[in-house]
């Protein structure tokens, strides 16, 4: 027991029952029980030290002690109500008890800051749910009894857990921790980047569950919005809002392009659409009306009153064009509240021009200063006659600038509240200088590029995958290489032909028959080629009955024509060098032979037709291998390829199928086939659950089913019926004798496409 | 001979000129020229052809083309009755024999080999040889012969062949302009000057979308509809919504767009 004297005998009971030997809290015991004893009830404090007692005592230190202490009092005055005092210690002994104890300082540190952005006890209830099956989820065992590893994300969640909260709703952030867990959850230095939100995955994640309306989302409606109502167009490009919390991006328009926010929440009763509407409104709005000045003579504060004047005269020359523009803009636009700023100790230029701002727009604005009101009506004078121009205005602007002046608006200090107008731009576009600033830069303007990083092949397409567990697609998660496929002697495949001469001619009588020849009767006409004999004599049936006869007795006939499009992709995975059972050729070798003939075939047919392969290793390195392409006949560069076919590396078949769809999609083709040659299921090295490959390859299949692209596999693979049937519905064959593959697959083709 | 005067427009329909098409039509009626007008759909085409034969005073015979129809449909057929056959003449040949103009309306949608028979109307012999019946017909010194098509939405395989286009005098409309469009629908449906002027500008919004999603923009004469249904007292955001959105699309995006339109058209 320490021997420090408190003077007031209720204080010397407190800190009796606190119990502590720590200075650190000896220190701030005052000050904390002065802000404590404001807020809490007498039986609260009560519970309180009782807390606070119990986490000093768990031998963690100091620090938890003081965090909960100095945070406490603020969660429960945030709270408004009995606080969840009893929750957060059951969490806290959790903690002690399994090996994350580490993780209870930042937890008691955020604590209050938490609850700031949840305010409720129930909210709160939810987050400490979350956190408490993130703890469950990821600490670790040996032997599948006690747990040993601490979590290694738990205590960087915590500390990130306020930020997270004012982007993500608890919904939201539930998702984001279960993809973390789900997908690092075995591998600790990654799983601390994530839940750091350091890496890029843990980021497209926070963006893809943020609350608000996305850009992404509705980029096509503010395209046509942008095309329709304005006659303008470019290209819209989201900045990120999430990252820079200090300094918040503003809207703003360049020779590239449109550049909007990545995000918006809804604004009282205005959509996120329709902000993005007045955004590119106002901004439209300067594209048409304004004109450059020049800035070099104006002071600073002159600008800005030229901004704030010129982007009310766009905005009431839009609300002329679209009067119910005005209700959004007045919705958007804050509010000063006049007198709210003391020009004796603030600068208040900002503040008058907000209010004059709103004073333009809002015709019942009710402000009372005789300023304001002047320029409000000489405002309105000018913009009754006509379109005015940037320049009046700006001259409008000066002069509201010299009439209000005052010494305070040079204060350091400047008053903010209320006076940022979040829908408009930036203005650059209106000012242009003459003089460059000092900040010249000129000298390292020419920058070569260095020697050594020429571009290999084509950069990478990348892909999402579908995760069966969440029903949500991983952003970008494929990086798909394209690649020519290699050349070799294009002669072997003419010998493969030769070899199998007798099966040509017998695929040569077929296919003879498949080719674009069949008629298709069209009856009932009135005047055709022949006389159809059935309606002909029911039309003489009607006139001797002496009813009126059908005239349209004659029928004629129209060649149907065959507009296929086909896609052949092959799997190239290692386990092609295989002998197939009870032969001595590989399933390699066989593939090639009966894609050989295949192709042979189809170009007999004159189907458009491309042959495509594909292997991977892991999600970083899928590789797509050109063989045929549409524009390539049937000749000897292609048969090289065919020729060089070499298997190796696993098999990630969605990808491939997305990548394949990809092409297959541009053709015009009344029917757009895609045939998958695989030999087994789904797989890559860096995927331990068998199920999520081919759920992916299942959605795949999926998307190319809405895209109208048909798919269908050949498996090669004996025990295939297991998975395949998951992943392709019906629409696939199984061929167990993979000997007599060569004369299977033309027929499943033709079988496939009569 | 057919009934004349049940091909007559008998009252002066409304047509507001855009320029001067009028007396162009007239120049080429004195001299019997085939017309063909081309525009978008609903830009008043039709309407157009109608009082030119009113102010003409000429009967109009007016033919929907379409896929199904055929040379016989044109020209006339024999017909099958208890005394043996009958041969009725088709609207074509009806109209050549009484001097009426012959108006073929959206003539793309016919086949190209039904559109052949009216290619010896339309050249110095305007006669139309009736095959089937042995005879050669001398058109009507009044009889004049009116194609109407839209090339914007119909596909390659549907345009005019060059032998049929080349003769033709054509005429291109399109949209009036907005002043001229908000006079058309306040004479039409007796709506105020206002709010018509704000349907034309929301027909304005949609138009700018053609092409981009849309095949058609707004016509004036679905404008018209809604004006007619304001007319009526219905509310104008869910006329316009009902009059001119949920005709021309099914894309939501478009939807919406044009929604927004509406909103910030007509609230204040």
């Amino acid at each position: 027991m320490t021997d420090t004297a408190y003077q007031h005998p209720l204080m010397q009971a407190y800190w009796a029952q606190l119990d502590t030997r720590f200075v650190e809290v000896e220190a701030v015991f005052e000050d904390v029980m002065a802000e404590a004893l404001a807020i809490l009830s007498h039986e609260d404090i009560y519970h309180y030290l009782d807390a606070a007692r119990l986490i000093g005592k768990l031998g963690r230190g100091v620090e938890p002690m003081l965090a909960f202490m100095e945070e406490w009092p603020s969660v429960v005055r945030t709270l408004a109500e009995e606080a969840a005092l009893p929750e957060v210690m059951a969490l806290v002994m959790k903690m002690q008890k399994s090996p994350n104890s580490r993780a209870i300082t930042p937890f008691l540190q955020t604590l209050a800051a938490v609850a700031r952005t949840l305010q409720s006890r129930e909210q709160l209830g939810h987050y400490l749910d979350i956190a408490l099956d993130f703890m469950v989820r990821t600490t670790g065992s040996i032997h599948g009894h006690h747990t040993t590893f601490p979590s290694p994300g738990l205590p960087d969640f915590f500390a990130q857990a306020p930020f997270l909260l004012t982007q993500l709703s608890l919904a939201g952030l539930k998702n984001w921790v279960d993809y973390g867990i789900r997908n690092y959850g075995n591998h600790p230095e990654r799983q601390k980047d994530y839940f750091n939100v350091q890496s890029a995955d843990s980021r497209a994640v926070l963006q893809r569950e943020r609350h608000g309306t996305l850009l992404a989302d509705v980029e096509r409606k503010l395209d046509i919005y942008l095309r329709a109502l304005w006659r303008d167009s470019d290209h819209l490009v989201p900045y990120s809002t999430a990252f820079d919390a200090i300094r918040k991006p503003v809207p703003y328009y360049d020779q590239l392009g449109i550049r909007l926010p990545d995000v918006y929440d809804d604004a009282g009763d205005i959509s996120g659409l329709d902000r993005y509407r007045a955004a590119l409104a106002h901004m439209v709005g300067h594209r048409r009306w304004s004109s450059v000045q020049i800035a070099d003579n104006w002071s600073p504060f002159q600008r800005m009153a030229v901004e704030f004047f010129e982007d009310c005269r766009v905005e009431t020359l839009l609300i002329r064009e679209y009067p119910g523009l005005r209700h959004i803009f007045l919705a958007l636009h804050p509010k000063p509240v006049e007198g709210a700023c003391d020009p004796e100790t603030t600068s208040c230029l900002r503040h008058r021009l907000a209010m004059l701002s709103r004073a333009l727009l809002d015709p019942g604005y009710g402000y009372g200063n005789s300023d304001l009101n002047d320029f409000v009506t000489r405002f309105r004078a000018v913009m009754d006659a006509g379109e005015s121009s940037t320049a009046e205005i700006a001259a409008l602007a000066l002069a509201y600038v010299a009439k209000t002046r005052r010494q305070s608006d040079q204060f350091a200090k400047i008053y903010f509240d209320d006076t940022v107008v979040d829908y408009r731009d930036d203005n650059r576009q209106l000012w242009r200088f003459i003089e460059a600033g000092d900040e010249e830069d000129a000298v390292d303007e020419e920058r070569k590029i260095e020697p050594g990083e020429e571009v290999h092949g084509l950069p990478p397409r990348h892909y999402p995958e579908w995760d069966y567990a969440s029903q949500t697609y991983r952003p970008d998660w494929v990086s798909l290489y394209e690649h020519l496929h290699p050349s070799g002697n294009a002669a072997d495949i003419d010998l493969l032909l030769e070899k199998h001469g007798a099966l040509a001619k017998r695929l040569k009588k077929m296919l003879d028959l498949l080719k674009p020849q069949d008629k298709v009767r069209i009856r009932y006409q009135e005047e055709g080629s022949e006389l159809d004999l059935d309606v002909a004599i029911r039309s003489l049936i009607d006139f001797k009955g002496g009813a009126t006869p059908d005239p349209r007795i004659n029928m004629s006939h129209r060649t149907d024509g065959r507009d296929i499009a086909v896609m052949l992709l092959l799997d190239l995975s290692e386990s092609l060098n295989e002998k197939a059972a009870g032969s001595d050729q590989t399933i390699l070798e066989l593939s090639q032979e009966a894609v050989t003939l295949l192709a042979w075939a189809v170009e007999q047919l004159g189907d458009a037709f491309a042959i495509a392969g594909f292997h991977s290793n892991t999600r970083h390195d899928v590789r797509y291998l050109h063989i045929k392409g549409y524009g390539e006949h049937w000749n000897a560069d292609v048969k090289a390829r065919l020729a060089a076919m070499q298997a190796g590396w696993s098999t990630r078949m969605g990808a491939a199928m997305r990548n394949a769809g990809h092409y297959l999609e541009a053709r015009q083709a009344d029917k757009r086939l895609l045939l998958i040659l695989t030999d087994g299921q789904p797989s890559d090295v860096d995927v331990q659950d068998e199920r999520l490959l081919i759920e992916d390859a299942r959605q795949a299949v999926k998307e190319l089913d809405r895209d109208g692209i048909f798919s269908y596999c050949i498996s090669l693979d004996p025990k295939a019926d297991d998975y395949v049937s998951t992943i392709f519905g019906r629409q696939y064959t199984v061929i167990d004798n993979i000997e007599r593959l060569p004369e299977k697959l033309p027929e499943l083709f033709m079988a496939l496409t009569k | 001979m057919a009934d004349k005067a049940q091909y007559k427009v008998h009252q002066e329909p409304y047509y507001q000129p855009q320029g001067n098409e009028v007396a162009l039509y007239q120049a080429a009626y004195r001299n019997r020229l085939p017309v063909m007008v081309k525009g978008p759909t609903g830009c008043g085409k039709s309407r157009f052809i109608e009082y030119m034969a009113w102010k003409l005073d000429r009967p109009l015979i007016t033919v929907a083309c379409n896929e199904d129809m055929t040379a016989s449909d044109l020209v006339g057929r024999y017909l099958l009755d208890a005394n043996g056959t009958r041969w009725l003449d088709g609207p074509l040949t009806t109209a050549a024999r009484i001097g009426a103009i012959c108006y073929l309306d959206e003539i793309v949608e016919a086949r190209q080999d039904t559109t052949v028979v009216i290619h010896p109307l339309t050249d110095h012999r305007r006669t139309l040889p009736l095959d089937k019946k042995g005879e050669l017909l001398q058109a009507h010194p009044d009889f004049q012969l009116v194609i109407s098509y839209n090339p914007g939405y119909q596909s390659l395989m549907k345009d005019l062949k060059q032998s049929t286009k080349q003769r033709f005098t054509g005429f291109d409309f399109d949209y009036p302009a907005p002043e001229l469009e908000t006079a058309i629908l306040a004479q039409e449906t007796g709506l105020a000057e206002g709010t018509a002027a704000k349907l034309v500008k929301i027909g304005q919004t949609a138009r700018n979308l053609k092409g981009h999603g849309l095949d058609e923009g707004i016509s004036t004469r679905l404008l018209v509809y809604a004006a007619m249904l304001i007319k009526d007292g219905v509310d104008p955001l869910d006329a316009c919504r009902m009059a001119l959105v949920r005709p021309i699309t099914d894309d939501a995006d478009i939807r919406a767009t044009l929604d927004h339109a509406i909103d910030a058209v007509f609230s204040q």
